[in-house]
């Protein structure tokens, strides 16, 4: 099992503190991640020129310890552990990109790497964008839209409840 | 050891490990295994690595075999160690040291490296904790010749590397004089090793003629 500190490192890619490209990097890895992977596989299917990438480092999958804290000041503890895929891959012209996905489709952390690879390379940046990125965002906008339109259908209301309390 | 470790990975010069870390690296180890169980014999390694520093070859396939992260490893200076450190993170996920006495590993040049004394020699109840120390040298024969005795070896055997500092035997035979504490030695040239054990007794054909 990897450190956390590693997959953190990994992510940021070097670039600290936040820079204009770490910002863009973040919102694909949490847009591609987030994502059905069968939905981001039809999106790079669909491009009419894919870049050419090999592997750095063969995609495999481990656990994550994804730990949690009660409110701001409780003390941290282990929530459960979380099955990661993970992909390294470098395209053509230089750019290493990484990908971390939750599950163990090994598949979707490869797309996942191949997009963050895209966004570093000035060739490819913009097909990234329109063709996979800005379709993902309006997906999401949607789920977010859909889960608060199911969430609210099943709002109560409790003003009708008076708090009747005898007295002792 | 966490101040390197919390710095961000260099992507930029990763070069790729293992193709099927699986199989190779357990044929590597299967290969280690034989040379320990050997001391002083040349065993070659299974080779099809793109090594990330000139002439680490042999190296880099015992790092990718042995390292993980609770290995601590310590990198000579010479070797390159920037792209080193970030090489053998990005592939083992292992933290880096600069002190070679909290080191489970070393990768180190043969006229670089630190005395072997300087490295962790294990505790008495855990000898075992010692640091392995792997030494690149220029060639594992053409060198002055020693022989070498002890478990693992049927009489005595020859072994010739080439390219160690003067005192480097000197020191093999205080490395065994401190048993059951003591680091272990492997010697890597492009493509093979030889392991020097703990275990290993060490003669000077010259002072030997001399009794």
């Amino acid at each position: 099992m990897e450190s956390v500190a590693t997959v953190v490192d990994e992510a940021a890619g070097g670039a600290l503190p936040a820079s204009a490209l770490t910002l863009q990097r973040q919102r694909a890895h949490g847009l591609i991640a987030k994502a059905p992977a069968a939905r981001v596989r039809a999106l790079f299917d669909a491009l009419e020129v894919a870049p050419q990438a090999s592997a750095v480092r063969p995609s495999d999958i481990g656990l994550l310890m994804v730990r949690g804290r009660v409110g701001g000041s409780g003390g941290a503890f282990n929530l459960g552990e979380l099955p990661v895929a993970r992909a390294a891959v470098r395209l053509a012209d230089g750019p290493v990109g990484v990908g971390y996905v939750a599950g163990r489709d090994t598949g979707h952390a490869e797309l996942a790497a191949l997009a963050d690879a895209m966004i570093q390379s000035p060739a490819w940046e913009a097909l990234l964008e329109t063709q996979v990125l800005t379709p993902l965002e309006a997906d999401h906008a949607h789920r977010q839209i859909e889960t608060g339109r199911k969430a609210a259908a099943t709002k109560v209301d409790f003003f009708t409840l008076v708090r009747t309390r005898s007295e002792p | 050891m966490s101040e390197i470790t919390n710095v961000a990975i260099n992507l930029a010069d990763v070069t790729p490990g293992f193709a099927d870390p699986v199989f190779e690296s357990q044929a590597v180890f299967r290969a280690i295994l034989d040379a320990m169980a050997h001391p002083g014999t040349v065993t070659s390694l299974p080779s099809s690595l793109y090594p990330p520093v000139p002439h680490f070859q042999a190296q880099a396939e015992v790092a990718l075999t042995m390292l993980d992260f609770e290995t601590p490893v310590f990198v000579d200076a010479a070797l390159g160690r920037d792209s080193l450190h970030n090489w053998l993170r990005f592939h083992c996920g292992c933290p880096v040291t600069e002190n070679p006495a909290e080191a489970a590993f070393a990768f180190v040049g043969a006229s670089t490296m630190p005395l072997l004394a300087d490295f962790n020699q294990g505790d008495p109840k855990y000898p075992d904790r010692s640091t392995t120390v792997v030494i690149g040298c220029e060639a594992l024969t053409g060198g002055a010749a020693q022989w070498l005795e002890g478990p693992g070896i049927a009489g005595r055997i020859w072994a010739s590397p080439s390219g160690l500092p003067e005192t480097f035997w000197a020191q093999m035979v205080a490395n065994r004089e401190m048993f059951p504490l003591g680091v272990d030695v492997i010697l890597a040239d492009e493509t093979s090793v030889i392991a020097l054990p703990r275990t290993v007794r060490v003669i000077d054909p010259a002072a030997e003629q001399e009794q």
